[in-house]
């Protein structure tokens, strides 16, 4: 499906070029090593869980690369790892959520243009809309883009998001990441019609149904919807098509619900190989690039773990000093209470 | 009431009466009086206290927008926004779609842009709806981004019942509210109140559930728009509206209103009843609750929310803590019950009323220790 009518103008308008198709290529592995460590990490006792996005490299690290961190705004969920290290976020910060030393990440998300984590299916694609309308106000040329997945889309606030931005024509790229599985539950269980991108029809949105592991063309794709939002047309969906290749957190366990033979089946071919092999077929791309590409990828990982094992809590005092920016003698009680008692124990 | 409760106070004697010589009968209006006397002031009704309050922090921060249902072009069902958009335009003030975690929602990120949002939820009862954007969201995100994602939402809830409306229509949500962590929530009593309250209210950088009784809407009153406290202060914390000895009334919104003809009735039995508007549900107040309590060793807490897990269990507590050694009696809640906000017909059934109080505090004064 493709119902967006204008294509991409300016300086993304040309094809990617070799050295863009490298870039994406190393970010990509570098993504991959990095969220199959974090289950290694989690099994090895370094964080308490981690919610892998294995397999859906090309969508996150191609609609991330669209993005330009002068101007645009970025709203994740708890699964976009690949989009915050595309968007260039401190690592460390970012998956220190998942040692559960901050609920939103240690990372600045002013700084950063990236919204914190957080994990409400569907609860940051409204604030989209809000951030974005407020381009429109002060005649900004930013565009928001949030992310969610095909479970989130039977959430009401994904549509009530839709509509709003519909009629405000908000510049919002709404990114639907259709990995297969909420959880448990198969698409075929979840979305009605068998497609979030026919939904856009319904709120006057052109939407773009795309090969989500085909890097090259997420990276595209987001360009012409950015493209689009940032020429004041409003909003635009584009559905990724990808496959959530591992379980659904550390703490799950597919074989529950579906097989080997199933996941072979559904996962399709490997993003990373695909990219692989085309940069081989142009010529883009050497043996040695590949071997370098993934040493590097070891060494940031590297770095990130160790990061990760070097961040000690958070002080309590923290519990208490962030819930206002004015606090309240109530809490300031509490906290006094809580450093009086915690201290003779 | 009989004279004999009032004879037993006064047999007692007030170990605390010391502090309270000079609240005798020409004191007891000393609250409203300086409003009245001053030539600043002016006569209006809530509803056209909070307008004028919207209208000037419009024209103070021009990154405060007003949106919602109908706020636009209407100026709200209430017409607490009447003129508004024609004044300060489609860009600050506007209609949105009709969806209030929509509303909620879109909130958030405005105020992630650097905005002061200053939503509306028509009625009480549809704040439901957008429990989740205020609760996991708006609540939380200053504490998530580690301060630096402040969520100055001024959010606008026509409040408690009291007039015949449809079902949803009179809910009161203070208690839920208050329980969340990351909000903070006030209710005025009074034009006066109502217009520096949501001007305060709406420059904190912090969420403010602003719930308006909107069977107050209309009633007039004086406000000094130049004088927001007798302490010369911000409009934090409780205001003692009436003083008294005898025992203290605690309301909020439209309960305030009812507490002070309560009082007016004591007092003709001798009776002398302080009422404190308590303001701000969170924070509450303690100082000013034990204040008041230490004084008159007695307290009823009144509010239109069901009894169980209602505010008025918190305040109760809070004031026992404060005055375990010298209370009367245990505090007395005089509140809606437990049921379902009931239709029009039977409103009057369910709101406290004056009969119902004045039981309250008859049951206050009359009890004994044993």
């Amino acid at each position: 499906m493709d119902t967006l009518p204008l294509a991409v103008t300016g300086d993304d308008a040309g094809p990617l070029t070799p050295a863009q198709l490298r870039e994406l290529y190393s970010l990509m592995v570098a993504v991959r090593h990095l969220d199959t460590s974090a289950i290694a990490w989690q099994r090895q006792g370094i964080i308490p869980g981690y919610a892998p996005e294995l397999g859906q490299e090309a969508a996150q690290v191609g609609s991330g690369y669209a993005v330009d961190t002068t101007r645009d705004f970025v709203f994740p969920t708890y699964r976009e790892m690949g989009v915050a290290r595309t968007m260039g976020v401190d690592m460390v910060g970012y998956m220190s959520t998942h040692k559960a030393t901050w609920h939103g990440g240690l990372y600045d998300p002013v700084e950063s243009r990236l919204a914190p984590i957080q994990a409400v299916v569907a609860g940051s694609v409204l604030h989209a809309v809000g951030w974005a309308h407020g381009q429109t106000l002060e005649q900004k040329d930013g565009v928001a883009l949030t992310y969610f997945g095909d479970g989130a889309s039977s959430q009401g606030d994904v549509h009530e998001a839709m509509n709003f931005a519909a009629v405000m024509k908000a510049p919002v790229v709404f990114f639907v990441q259709n990995n297969g599985w909420a959880i448990s539950v198969p698409t075929d269980r979840q979305v009605a019609g068998g497609s979030v991108a026919a939904r856009a029809a319904g709120y006057g949105m052109p939407a773009l149904q795309i090969d989500g592991n085909d890097v090259v063309a997420v990276v595209e794709a987001t360009r012409r919807a950015f493209g689009h939002a940032r020429s004041g047309n409003g909003p635009v969906l584009i559905e990724a098509m990808t496959y959530r290749r591992g379980p659904h957190s550390t703490s799950d366990d597919p074989g529950r619900y579906r097989s080997l033979d199933e996941e072979r089946d559904g996962a399709g071919a490997d993003p990373l190989e695909r990219l692989k092999q085309r940069l081989l077929a142009d010529g883009a791309a050497d043996e040695a690039f590949f071997a370098d590409a993934l040493a590097a990828a070891k060494a940031e990982e590297e770095q990130i773990r160790t990061g990760i094992q070097a961040l000690g809590s958070r002080p309590g005092t923290e519990m208490f000093d962030l819930v206002f920016q004015e606090t309240t003698p109530a809490l300031q009680a509490q906290a006094a209470n809580w450093r009086e008692e915690s201290e003779h124990v | 009431m009989s004279n004999s409760i009032l004879e037993g106070v006064d047999a007692e004697g007030d170990s605390t009466a010391d502090s309270t010589a000079d609240s005798t009968a020409d004191s007891t209006v000393k609250g409203t009086a300086k409003n009245a006397e001053s030539p600043a002031t002016t006569v209006m009704s809530m509803q056209q206290a909070l307008n004028r309050a919207l209208d000037e922090v419009l024209a103070e921060n021009p990154k405060a927008v007003i949106f919602g249902e109908d706020c636009g072009r209407l100026g709200g069902v209430f017409r607490i926004t009447d003129g508004l958009q024609a004044k300060h335009g489609t860009q600050r003030v506007f209609d949105t779609p009709l969806a209030e975690s929509g509303i909620l929602g879109m909130s958030v990120g405005l105020a992630m842009a650097g905005f002061h949002p200053i939503p509306e939820v028509q009625f009480d009862g549809f704040a439901y709806p957008a429990i989740n954007q205020i609760v996991c969201q708006i609540a939380r995100m200053n504490y998530r981004s580690r301060g630096t994602m402040p969520m100055p939402i001024t959010l606008r809830v026509p409040s408690f019942g009291g007039i015949r409306a449809p079902e949803h229509h009179g809910e009161s949500l203070e208690a839920l509210f208050a329980h969340v962590p990351g909000l903070k929530v006030v209710s005025p009593s009074n034009p006066h109140e109502a217009y520096h309250l949501l001007k305060y209210a709406a420059t904190r950088p912090d969420p403010v559930i602003f719930m308006e009784p909107k069977s107050r809407y209309w009633q007039k009153g004086e406000v000094d728009p130049g004088n927001a406290d007798p302490s010369g202060g911000a409009p934090e914390g409780a205001k003692v509206m009436r003083e008294g000895r005898h025992l203290t009334l605690v309301a909020w919104g439209a309960m305030v209103a009812r507490c002070l003809q309560v009082a007016e009735l004591a007092a003709e039995d001798g009776i002398e009843i302080e009422v404190l508007d308590l303001r701000w549900l969170k924070p509450i107040d303690t100082a000013a609750l034990a204040a008041s309590v230490r004084k008159t060793r007695r307290a009823v807490v009144v509010h239109e929310a069901p009894l169980t897990s209602g505010l008025g269990a918190e305040v109760a507590q809070l004031i026992t803590q404060s005055c375990f050694d010298t209370l009367k009696a245990p505090v007395e809640r005089v509140t809606g019950f437990d049921v379902p906000y009931p239709s029009g017909d039977l409103e009057d059934e369910y709101i406290p009323n004056i009969d119902r109080i004045l039981f309250g505090i008859q049951r206050v004064l009359e009890y004994k220790r044993g």
